[in-house]
């Protein structure tokens, strides 16, 4: 029995909502056998998503799993953190769901450095729509709502959420999962806000529109346009000639950033046992004047 | 060092309290530990206690980006095991409508406090008004039933938020507690009850095994008991539409039961849950029906239009929604006519014309400059047209 067996909802009948060929199943089994890796209890763990196909992801797996409203995962799952500082608490969102309508909460989550980590499934486009053009949609590419070539420019996650203040940033593809898995586990066990982007292929939509084959060739392109950070590391001790500028159509994957910051809700907790004692104090001092 | 005043007075006091303040009293006194807002006028007061009050309580106090996100995290942290709340003004109320609803369709218990400014847009944020009666009812998208209290004084305002987490937890439901700026900020005097004297509600949680348990169950009261995320029942919550153990369906019959299922339990305990008070009702040809601050001017009204010998009553619906039906009905074949006084445009009038159904002439008296209508202005609308 695969790990994965071990996770899925028994009485929830499938067939599961993806496509054939859709990266999401590969980027929910990395997640899973990260966690399972980790020997967390599955009665402390809480995913949630918001709206869209990534966001359908857990309610195929047995947890305590939680289908918001578009864009919102984030403040539910502040929420839950808040009030119960021991769960492990991992949102699943998609590209449009993280950084276009959830914008303003992925900033502001990354700023906090609240102890949640995000899983970002870009396939860049929304799928669940029928395949209209996102913010991680390439400049020049096709979607439904781009049927002349997108003008937009894209954003890039990882860059965003690393400037915006998140102390654990990867991003790793659906091609190389065991990587992926990798950098899941390690977000997990990071104490701060943690992203990883997942590269992903789309090819029911993305793929057509995009004339990139099936999933094969995308899973292919995915492997072949993934370029190590390591790689441009190496070129400041000039093991490679690799320039950030130098990547052309590719992206980089791998960690971004990995660094120790105080956390949000051990934060509030430390402050609120301060007050309190604050407080008893004052009472007792009260108490001996009168 | 400066001698720092107590911001809560003790249980038992007689306090001069503002309205937005001895919503905190109630929170407080309910049980609530948890609090996400982000600021507007006029409910600010509410965020700013409650950032002093709940981290010495153990509670949780966040400010969150926006409107929609405080709503979000309220949420969380219900189905986490608190007593969650937020508060917000009209314009933030509108952002906080699609996590509303998604509250009241997943029944996750909160109160959402809505102290009403003028309107519409930005309009006036310091001024009184009564424009979201309408809004607080059906501001979301998609049929659901909701609960709306409105108190008229700062004593009420404290009873009736703990009241608001009662029927929350009780009911499983999103509850609203809409003030009007004239009773959040004004400042009167008021007894903070002992624990003794008020009663507070818990939600009903599973008792079952894990396995065995169904967080959208058809029980008998209608309410299914509720589990705390992490403690064990691991289930699943969504906005789909979902079947008993919560799952998306689209089935007929699981769609069907659910949405009936969620408006009976709040139709069937309509004895419990329309609160209302009725002023002078008995032999009065001229029924006042107001609610808020409204009702004050009202009230006020009564009395000096009985001076003058015209027989007037009043009476003002606490429970918004559902609105008190039967009291209506009831005095419906005795008056001569009902007068609706509203600080908006004529909203509930649509209700009660809707409830009264002809059975007696429906008045519209109303203002909506930002000011609270006055008893002089009912009076002599009272004389002029009898």
């Amino acid at each position: 029995m695969s790990v994965m067996h071990k996770y899925i909802r028994s009485t929830k009948k499938f067939p599961h909502l993806w496509c054939a060929g859709c990266g999401n199943g590969i980027g929910l089994s990395a997640l899973v056998r990260a966690i399972d890796s980790l020997g967390f209890n599955r009665n402390e763990v809480i995913l949630i998503s918001g709206i869209g196909c990534a966001a359908r992801a857990p309610v195929y797996v047995d947890f305590n799993t939680l289908h918001t409203t578009h864009g919102r995962a984030l403040a539910f799952a502040t929420g839950i953190k808040l009030v119960k500082p021991n769960l492990h608490v991992v949102v699943i969102m998609g590209d449009g769901d993280a950084v276009a309508i959830g914008g303003n909460h992925f900033i502001h989550s990354c700023r906090r450095n609240i102890d949640i980590t995000a899983i970002v499934f870009n396939n860049r486009i929304y799928g669940m729509t029928g395949g209209q053009c996102s913010p991680t949609t390439p400049r020049g590419e096709y979607a439904t709502t781009v049927p002349y070539g997108n003008i937009d420019y894209a954003f890039d996650i990882c860059n965003l959420a690393a400037g915006a203040g998140a102390t654990f940033v990867a991003r790793g593809t659906t091609y190389y999962a065991r990587e992926t898995e990798r950098f899941i586990r390690k977000a997990l066990e990071h104490k701060g806000f943690s992203v990883v982007e997942i590269i992903s292929q789309c090819p029911t939509i993305y793929g057509r529109l995009n004339k990139m084959g099936g999933p094969i060739e995308m899973l292919r392109w995915l492997r072949d346009h993934a370029v190590p950070i390591e790689k441009v590391r190496q070129r400041w001790s000039g093991e490679s000639n690799l320039l950030k500028e130098d990547l052309g159509g590719k992206f980089l994957t791998g960690i971004f950033v990995d660094r120790e910051a105080s956390e949000f809700v051990s934060e509030y907790y430390k402050m609120a046992a301060r007050v309190r004692s604050e407080t008893r104090r004052k009472t007792k001092q009260t108490r001996r004047k009168r | 060092m400066k001698k720092r005043k107590r911001a809560i007075p003790s249980n038992g006091d007689i306090k001069l309290l503002q309205g937005n303040e001895a919503c905190v009293h109630g929170a407080l006194l309910a049980g609530v530990t948890f609090f996400a807002g982000y600021p507007i006028t006029p409910s600010t007061e509410i965020a700013e206690l409650m950032a002093r009050e709940l981290p010495r309580r153990g509670g949780v106090f966040v400010q969150m980006e926006d409107e929609i996100a405080s709503m979000g995290a309220v949420i969380g942290a219900s189905l986490a095991g608190a007593k969650a709340m937020t508060a917000t003004s009209g314009p933030g109320f509108s952002l906080k409508q699609e996590n509303l609803g998604f509250a009241s369709f997943t029944e996750i218990p909160c109160v959402v406090v809505d102290v009403m400014r003028g309107g519409p847009s930005t309009g006036l944020p310091t001024s009184v008004g009564q424009g979201d009666i309408m809004q607080s009812r059906w501001g979301t998208h998609g049929d659901h039933p909701i609960i709306v209290l409105v108190p008229c004084s700062v004593e009420e305002t404290l009873h009736l938020t703990i009241t608001a987490f009662n029927f929350s937890e009780k009911y499983r439901t999103p509850v609203i507690l809409l003030l009007d700026e004239v009773i959040g900020h004004m400042r009167e005097k008021a007894k903070i009850p002992s624990k003794a004297d008020i009663k507070v509600v818990e939600r009903k949680r599973p008792d079952v095994p894990a396995h065995a348990y169904q967080p959208y169950e058809m029980t008998a009261d209608l309410v299914p008991p509720l589990a705390d995320f992490g403690s064990g029942y691991r289930y699943h919550v969504t906005g789909l539409t979902h079947d008993q153990w919560g799952f998306p369906t689209m089935r007929l019959d699981e769609t069907k039961s659910l949405l009936t299922r969620l408006k009976d339990k709040i139709e069937t305990n309509r004895p419990d849950i329309c609160l209302s008070e009725e002023y002078l009702c008995k032999d009065a040809e001229h029924i006042l029906v107001a609610t808020g601050s409204a009702a004050r001017s009202c009230k006020a009204a009564v009395d000096a239009a009985r001076s003058m010998g015209i027989k007037a009553g009043l009476i003002r619906p606490i429970t918004l929604w559902p609105h008190p039906r039967r009291l209506l009905l009831h005095y419906a074949s005795s008056a001569k006519r009902f007068v609706v006084v509203e600080l908006n445009l004529g909203q509930m009038v649509l209700e009660v014309e809707r409830i009264v159904a002809g059975k007696t002439a429906v008045e519209s008296f109303t203002r909506y400059d930002g000011e609270l209508v006055t008893p002089e202005e009912i009076v002599s609308h009272l004389a002029e047209e009898e």
